[in-house]
């Protein structure tokens, strides 16, 4: 008999030495004449576990967290038991990490091989695009607003409604644009989709296309992530040769096709606009909104342009209908959040669940506290651009709305914990820092204010003029709030407020 | 050891040819020349701009815009070190600063990248293309002299 093994080939769990160990377990299992085929999948998200090997049984798949090169004989050896070895975590689909979840764009994610297009479809794949080519246009749309899908790249637009705007811009050349230039800091759910489960983010842009009646996708994606570039490309052709994508969907529908481009290092090309010049061909800065990218937006076409998770969500809503997603989450914030909790902590990962979690119960719970086992004293939500957090706001729910009421942003789900050694005035500085190396330089408030945010914060560190430079701070991030164009000058003071409200003895430490 | 061809003007020619001649494909491009030759050499401003019947000043604003276009080839081995938020709450500054120390003067070059995606398993570096979790400052000693990046993807 073939014994199966499941090793991640994601990026995360090649960084622990996740190839080491499947060559391993192979030149292994060939030494002792054993039948192995060793099967390389996304990761399940319990990043701090990586790599995780398991072993299918009649009872399920079977658990080692934190295999190391050299650990694989010892595996061998002890029969791969489910309980008794130092490595052995029992069956994976029992973990209390994944029984709290509610997977729905991830379902596939560390399950399946992510290049297998039979695979794909023997879980629930295609099952949303085999019901959208049996839809009219505007059927599509209206399952997708219904479904209360909101973008996930940060802003929380409502998909619908970007939808709808691009159907009713007559019937020229449109396009799909998926923003995978996940830039935030804490955030990686688009790496993770994008190499453990390619085709449901295929799949989405297919629907959006042919809600639209775009014919054309593009996706954007860093060039920071250079295995999901691999990735994505191969399970492009997959999708081409298995009919999904090409001169008819699926043989019944109209002509779609996906066009994978790579970004060159500008954090600021995760702004739509940005992104859309830097498809162009030009230097990614950020475009005045009207016209809204809906009516003239990709080449001056009517264009959807919508983040990695905003779009692979469409197939499940599809297949299971607009009411069972929207029966998830809280007020307005509907569906499920695949939160990343990142940083300094004991248990960081991806885990997806229905908006609404606290973010206590993330950080504590899920999370388990600080990787150094310090207390945590901040937790920055939303990327670069979101707020820090004090332990007093963690009884905030992660959604969109209530980030909001307590100064802060939801953004892309990224949650990164920091302990007690953290010098927020620092971070504040690092905020302006960042907004300043990233800023695309087109708005003054922007391009100018965070380079005299740098010099304030140094003088406020330095204690020069303390009381006249925070003065000189309060000015200038209101008008960074006020005046900035896009969210980049526009959300930088974020950090910097929060930092300044919530950890004020930082700014007035003595110097020295 | 470079895996770069040395610069030719005929060879960029070539290299662009599949692209085409539509003013998007100029980051494609440019791409392109960047992983043959190691960088984008100042006469690949004019030949791009004649490929895509753009001025050569909109080719070069386009070039200095992007963080990942390199003027001139690495010196050598290229470490990019996570410098973004996730990473500095678990001392990604402290080793940022040791890298730039230890690569002082050798043929190693250290770089600021701001997030490569593996914020639970900071401090993170990419290097030939990989990437690395869990980095310390034993490791990325070991990096910094060549070690092949397998060799320290495994802490413990």
């Amino acid at each position: 008999m073939t014994l199966r093994v499941f090793i991640p080939g994601d990026a995360a769990a090649l960084s622990v030495g996740a190839d080491a160990v499947a060559r391993e377990v192979a030149a292994e299992a060939a030494r002792r004449g054993v039948l192995v085929e060793v099967i390389r999948t996304g990761s399940r998200g319990l990043l701090w576990l990586e790599p995780l090997v398991e072993m299918a049984t009649a009872q399920g798949r079977l658990g080692f967290g934190a295999v190391r090169a050299g650990e694989v004989a010892g595996l061998f050896d002890a029969g791969f038991p489910a309980q008794g070895h130092p490595r052995a975590v029992g069956l994976v689909e029992d973990l209390g990490w994944l029984r709290q979840q509610t997977r729905l764009t991830f379902a596939r994610v560390g399950v399946t091989d992510p290049l297998s297009l039979g695979a794909y479809r023997a879980h629930g794949g295609l099952a949303g695009l085999e019901v959208a080519l049996g839809l009219a246009p505007a059927e599509i749309v209206s399952l997708v607003a219904a479904s209360g899908l909101r973008g996930r790249g940060g802003a929380g637009f409502p998909a619908g409604i970007k939808w709808q705007t691009v159907l009713g811009a007559g019937d020229g050349q449109k396009y799909i644009v998926c923003n995978a230039d996940e830039g935030d800091s804490g955030t990686f759910a688009d790496r993770m989709l994008i190499e453990g489960d390619p085709f449901v983010l295929i799949e989405g842009m297919v629907i959006a296309g042919l809600a639209v009646g775009a014919t054309k996708g593009f996706v954007y994606l860093r060039s920071e992530y250079p295995l999901a570039e691999r990735v994505l490309r191969q399970a492009l052709a997959v999708a081409r040769d298995g009919g999904v994508l090409g001169a008819s969907v699926l043989g019944r529908g109209p002509a779609f096709d996906i066009e994978l481009r790579i970004g060159a290092g500008a954090y600021i090309c995760g702004e739509e606009t940005a992104l859309l010049e830097s498809l162009e061909g030009r230097r990614g800065v950020v475009r005045a909104k009207p016209p809204l990218p809906a009516l003239a937006g990709l080449f001056g076409k009517p264009t959807v342009v919508n983040n990695v998770l905003s779009l692979a969500a469409v197939p499940w809503i599809l297949a299971h209908g607009a009411e069972a997603y929207a029966a998830l989450g809280v007020g307005r914030s509907r569906g499920t959040l695949a939160v990343q909790l990142g940083g300094n902590v004991r248990r960081g990962g991806l885990f997806e669940v229905p908006f609404g979690m606290t973010l206590r119960a993330a950080v504590e719970g899920i999370g388990g506290g600080t990787r150094s086992g310090r207390p945590v004293r901040a937790v920055q939500v939303g990327g670069p651009l979101g707020a820090y957090l004090p332990d007093s706001l963690l009884d905030t729910a992660l959604e969109y709305e209530a980030l909001a009421a307590v100064g802060g942003m939801l953004g892309h789900g990224g949650v990164v914990v920091f302990d007690d050694t953290v010098d927020m005035a620092r971070q504040a500085r690092f905020a302006f820092e960042f907004c300043a190396k990233e800023s695309c330089g087109k708005c003054t408030p922007c391009r100018i204010g965070a380079v005299r945010g740098v010099e304030v914060m140094d003088r406020i560190l330095q204690g020069v003029e303390r009381a006249r430079n925070l003065e000189v701070l309060a000015d200038l991030t209101t008008l960074m709030t006020d005046a900035s164009l896009c969210a980049m000058g526009g959300l930088t003071p974020l950090p910097v407020l929060s930092a300044l409200r919530h950890f004020p003895e930082d700014f007035h430490r003595p110097v020295g | 050891m470079s895996r770069f061809t040395a610069w030719d003007s005929g060879e960029a020619r070539a290299v662009l040819r599949p692209h085409g001649g539509a003013p998007d494909a100029v980051l494609p491009m440019l791409q392109a020349l960047q992983a043959r030759f190691g960088f984008v050499h100042a006469e690949a401003v004019a030949l791009v701009a004649e490929a895509v019947n753009l001025s050569r000043a909109e080719v070069h604003g386009t070039i200095s815009f992007y963080h990942d276009f390199r003027s001139s080839p690495p010196a050598g081995r290229v470490i990019r070190l996570c410098a973004a938020e996730a990473c500095q709450a678990v001392g990604g500054a402290a080793l940022l600063a040791a890298a730039r120390v230890l690569a002082d003067g050798g043929d190693v070059v250290v770089e600021a990248v701001y997030c490569l995606g593996n914020c639970a398993l900071g401090p993170a570096a990419l290097v030939d293309g990989a990437l690395v979790g869990h980095l310390d400052a034993e490791r990325l000693a070991a990096l910094v002299q060549g070690c092949a990046v397998a060799a320290v993807q495994v802490p413990r």
